[in-house]
């Protein structure tokens, strides 16, 4: 073999070389081509480059697409954008970045730190991308620099269209803010279609339906001079605004809102039950959002971030509170559907209820001197606690979380808002999970009124609220209502967003929780009568007020000698009219004390602007 | 047989190329390899804004490769020949490292830190490649029969699956074309060539769908680079201004002002022969390629005066693959093939392929310089 081999040495030699002559012929042809493409670019169409080149240079510019704007239901702008000039500076066209700064901070007298950060941000950008030099010029600033221009090449005042919210904090949480882009947000958006677009929805509606309302870039293919001007347009993409949005909030239900729990920090929502749609949205306290745009200083954002009362915490979506007895009608309405209760079932209120066995621990009702006998109707018109705390004890807490689930208690309600809390329904599982704790006989009592561990957040209320009102058909809350493209005029409605019918077994049943709850507003001793008062059609509420501190067995609850902070939330829930609802209205005014003193007077303020009543003081 | 030889055996006075040949360099190689060197410098200088800074970092860089260059030449074709698989091992071990803990730059995982420096084991891989399928095929008499034949192929697509994982996929087809090119050169048989290149055009819907989309988008864009002007086309638009303006003879020396305008990326790297373009012309160019040739030609014609098959085919296959390398940079920079990092051989800005370029001419020199002490 090996002998065999090396005589074959010659034809193994001669077989490489033909090998090689025909590589190298064939590398040839391949330079060849190259050659000739090189001669058709550089000869055959040397005119037409060398016109884009050498006369003219080619660039290319994003067209901005113009954000969609904001109206409420009435039409009136919410989101709007205006021109506001500043004045720019692209460190590749500059020649000398300090002498220049220097100058500049003479000239509009830029204080230390403003130059320090932009020093800062001309290290940190590529040294083609402009760097803003000053936000929002006055027209003396603008005045001053276009004199002086011819000493400072490379910057330029540079007029755009930003961001307004025109009524400032009364928006601030749901519609949110725009604000620049940075590196986070690189992530979730399309690089591209981002050129030139320097704001991205941070918060809220301008968030969530941040792809309609940016609309597409476009570009501009141009010459431009040696100095960079635009000579000539060679061709334009345009760009397409984006779309706008119209909400169903009511500007003015808004206001009322606001003004209504103005001494109080906590949430209003109003929903159309039949749509979901949210007529008013409010978290008190809040914040003006026109300071986040271009870039709130570091002062008043640390204002804003570490005030007790959290201003910029969106309580509506993600405030966690007890539900307290406004989870009543829910516990109620389960009873009878499981058949522990009927609608002439009574118990008697002693003022306290005891497990069989543990007499010596009382649960109290926060009437201390009791209810006496109460009936499905009284113990809903006066919230009685005992009623609630023996149907619960009935019911278990396995049956009690199930049923609460079916309202959407503990879960996202699916709001087209971004950043919705969970909230939270307690259950053994949950317990275990969390706590790894078994699951205590007396928890489910306090679960049946609403305290413990419930956590609910506004929007959760207002959606099983809503849910109840249309009689088991849960459909999740919207704050867009319609968009509209750019230079159409009819309106494109978003669908409603049906969730699912909830499976209760006997219909006579929603009609005996909701004639429980009218006696709550319309009844004699109902703990928001005052709510129902002169009114022509009727209403359905429940009050709640909830425990933030929690009472020991032998203390009395004093509100006179109880920090602020330590005082009861003051909760209400209602929908109307009664047999054919199109306004749910939930408010939580926290440290309110009572949900009849405090919360329920604040909903009826809605109502009347709702139903277009002139109160009658 | 060769006339060079008998010339050193009567050395009648001091030669510059014998004295050369005492340290196993060969002189016409360094000669064009010098010219094409400083050619790139002189481009260089007018790319990197007349930066001597940048001048200085590569020059010490080339010192590095032609240390490299000069202790290759100096190793005699058998000893490589005998490191062949430990060298492919490293490579490969290293390759599936640089998945777990590479460092990544522009998106992809290719380096290697090794503490004080920074390591490309593809690189690597552009000379064990073609070692060891040289060793494998010359073993045995050519041409391969068909077992090992795809044995060689399993060598050649290990190496370049891992690297285009990374992803480097300009890189992954470098490596494959220089081990076919020994292939190719083994002598096997046309129709076995022919049949390869069909079902490879067959196959091209496949790697079209196991692509990235940057890379799809990269091909999309060589065929409508204005689709995409503010995006990938940029680079294609810009480099084709750059060239079709430089005409005939260029806008001379430090006056392209596609290049030093800055309209023109990366182009002291992967578009600088744009810049050759704009400023010498069409005649520029001309040249350049002109020399390129040459210096594979002496590459080849190194190849075909070697004295086994092993030293012909990894002669063969440095020689050509440097061709390729121009070819393909080239190619993408006028916008004939879709744009692959792939940087212009002994002039584009960067170390370690500078280094892997000249290590494979230090193979050639060596290759040609101890061929008398073989046939001895």
């Amino acid at each position: 073999m090996l002998r065999f081999e090396l005589k074959d040495h010659h034809r193994e030699n001669r077989v490489i070389n033909d090998r090689l002559i025909f590589a190298a012929i064939f590398a040839g042809i391949l330079f060849a081509v190259v050659m000739i493409r090189l001669t058709v670019l550089q000869v055959f169409e040397y005119e037409h480059f060398n016109a884009l080149s050498d006369r003219n240079r080619v660039d290319f510019e994003p067209l901005v697409p113009q954000r969609g704007l904001i109206y409420d239901r009435n039409g009136v702008v919410l989101a709007e954008n205006i021109p506001v000039f500043s004045l720019e500076l692209v460190p590749e066209k500059v020649i000398d970045v300090d002498i220049t700064l220097q100058e500049l901070q003479l000239l509009l007298a830029l204080t230390d730190d403003e130059v320090a950060e932009i020093q800062q941000q001309i290290k940190h950008q590529r040294r083609f991308k402009e760097v803003v030099v000053r936000q929002r010029l006055t027209e003396q600033e603008v005045a001053k620099f276009s004199v002086n221009r011819h000493r400072f090449p490379g910057l330029e005042v540079v007029g755009r269209l930003i961001r307004h919210y025109p009524h400032g904090a009364l928006f601030a949480h749901t519609i949110g803010y725009v604000g620049r882009i940075n590196e986070k947000d690189q992530q979730r958006i399309d690089e591209k279609n981002y050129k030139g677009t320097q704001y991205i929805g941070k918060t809220g509606v301008e968030r969530f339906y941040e792809d309609s309302l940016h609309g597409q870039v476009g570009y501009q293919q141009v010459e431009t001079n040696v100095q960079g001007r635009m000579v000539r347009e060679i061709t334009n993409t345009p760009s397409v605004s984006g779309q706008d949005l119209f909400l169903h909030l009511d500007i003015n239900l808004q206001r009322v809102a606001a003004q209504a729990l103005s001494e109080f920090n906590g949430s209003i929502i109003a929903l159309d039950p039949r749509t979901g749609g949210v007529l008013a949205m409010i978290s008190k306290p809040d914040f003006n959002p026109n300071e986040f745009i271009t870039g709130i200083s570091r002062k008043s954002y640390a204002v804003l971030r570490d005030s007790m009362d959290r201003p910029l915490f969106d309580r509506a979506l993600r405030g966690h509170y007890p539900p307290g007895s406004t989870l009543k009608p829910f516990i109620a309405l389960a009873g009878l559907e499981m058949g522990i209760v009927n609608e002439s079932s009574s118990t008697f209120c002693p003022g306290w209820y005891s497990l069989p066995g543990k007499e010596d621990h009382r649960y109290r009702c926060w009437k201390k001197q009791g209810h006496g006998k109460v009936d499905f109707i009284t113990s809903m018109a006066q919230s009685c606690d005992v009623y609630f705390y023996d149907l619960a004890n009935t019911m278990g807490i396995d049956r009690l979380h199930g049923f609460l689930d079916l309202f959407g208690f503990g879960r996202r309600t699916g709001i087209d808002v971004p950043s919705e809390s969970r909230g939270l329904s307690p259950s053994r599982q949950w317990k275990r999970n969390a706590r790894n704790q078994v699951w205590y006989p007396g928890e489910t009592l306090i679960s049946g009124i609403g305290q413990g561990f419930n956590q609910m957040t506004p929007i959760q209320l207002a959606h099983a609220t809503a849910t109840l009102a249309m009689r088991g058909e849960s459909i999740s809350p919207r704050v867009v209502r319609a968009t509209r493209d750019t230079g159409q005029t009819e309106l494109k409605l978003l669908p409603i967003e049906r969730l699912e019918t909830l499976p209760i077994i006997d219909s006579r049943n929603w009609q005996a929780t909701v004639d429980a709850m009218v006696e709550v507003v319309h009844g004699k001793r109902g703990t928001a009568r005052k709510v129902g008062k002169d009114l022509t059609f009727k209403v359905a509420g429940k009050t709640g007020t909830a425990q933030v501190f929690s009472i020991k067995q032998d203390e009395e609850y004093d509100a006179e000698t109880l920090d602020k902070r330590l005082h009861d939330h003051a909760l209400f829930i209602a929908f109307a009219p009664v047999e054919d609802p199109e306004f749910v209205v939930v408010v939580i005014a926290e440290n309110g004390g009572g949900g009849s003193k405090t919360a329920a007077p604040i909903a009826r303020k809605m109502i009347d602007q709702y139903f277009g009543i002139i109160p009658n003081e | 047989m060769s006339d060079t030889l008998i010339d050193w055996k009567n050395p009648p006075r001091f030669s510059l190329t014998k004295a050369l040949r005492v340290i196993h360099i060969d002189a016409l190689l360094l000669f064009g390899l010098f010219i094409l060197l400083g050619l790139g410098l002189m481009v260089l200088y007018s790319a990197g804004d007349q930066s001597t800074a940048l001048i200085s970092r590569q020059l010490v860089r080339l010192g590095m490769a032609f240390f490299v260059l000069l202790v290759l030449a100096n190793i005699h074709p058998d000893r490589m020949r005998d490191s062949a698989y430990i060298l492919f091992g490293v490579g490969l071990i290293l390759l599936v490292a640089v998945l777990f803990v590479g460092h990544e730059g522009k998106g992809a995982q290719r380096w290697l830190d090794l503490g004080f420096f920074r390591f490309q084991p593809s690189e690597l891989m552009k000379l064990a490649v073609p070692l060891l399928v040289a060793r494998y095929l010359a073993e045995y008499p050519l041409p391969p029969t068909i077992w090992r034949l795809i044995i060689g192929l399993v060598m050649i697509i290990m190496p370049s699956l891992l690297i285009a994982k990374q992803p480097d996929l300009g890189t992954a087809l470098l490596i494959a074309s220089s081990g076919l090119i020994v292939v190719f050169l083994s002598g096997i048989s046309w129709r076995i060539i022919i049949g390869f290149i069909v079902s490879s055009t067959a196959a091209l819907p496949v790697l079209w769908y196991v692509m990235h989309d940057y890379q799809r988008q990269r091909v999309l864009t060589l065929i409508n680079p204005e689709s995409d002007p503010l995006g990938a086309g940029y680079h294609i638009i810009q480099s084709k201004i750059a060239i079709g303006s430089g005409g005939l003879f260029g806008r001379g020396w430090l006056e392209g002002t596609q290049s030093n305008l800055a309209f023109l990326p990366e182009r002291s790297t992967d578009f600088i022969f744009a810049v050759i373009a704009e400023e010498f012309g069409l005649v520029g160019v001309g040249l350049l390629l002109v020399l390129y040739l040459l210096v594979a030609a002496r590459g080849i014609y190194i190849a075909s005066q070697a004295q086994t098959s092993f030293a012909r085919l990894l002669a063969g296959s440095i020689s050509l693959t440097f061709l390729v390398y121009v070819f393909v940079n080239v190619g993408m920079v006028t916008g004939l093939l879709p744009v692959v990092g792939v940087p212009l051989p002994l002039i584009s800005y960067g170390g370690t392929s500078m280094v892997t370029l000249l290590a494979g001419f230090g193979i050639l020199m060596s290759i040609h310089t101890h061929r008398r002490m073989m046939s001895s």
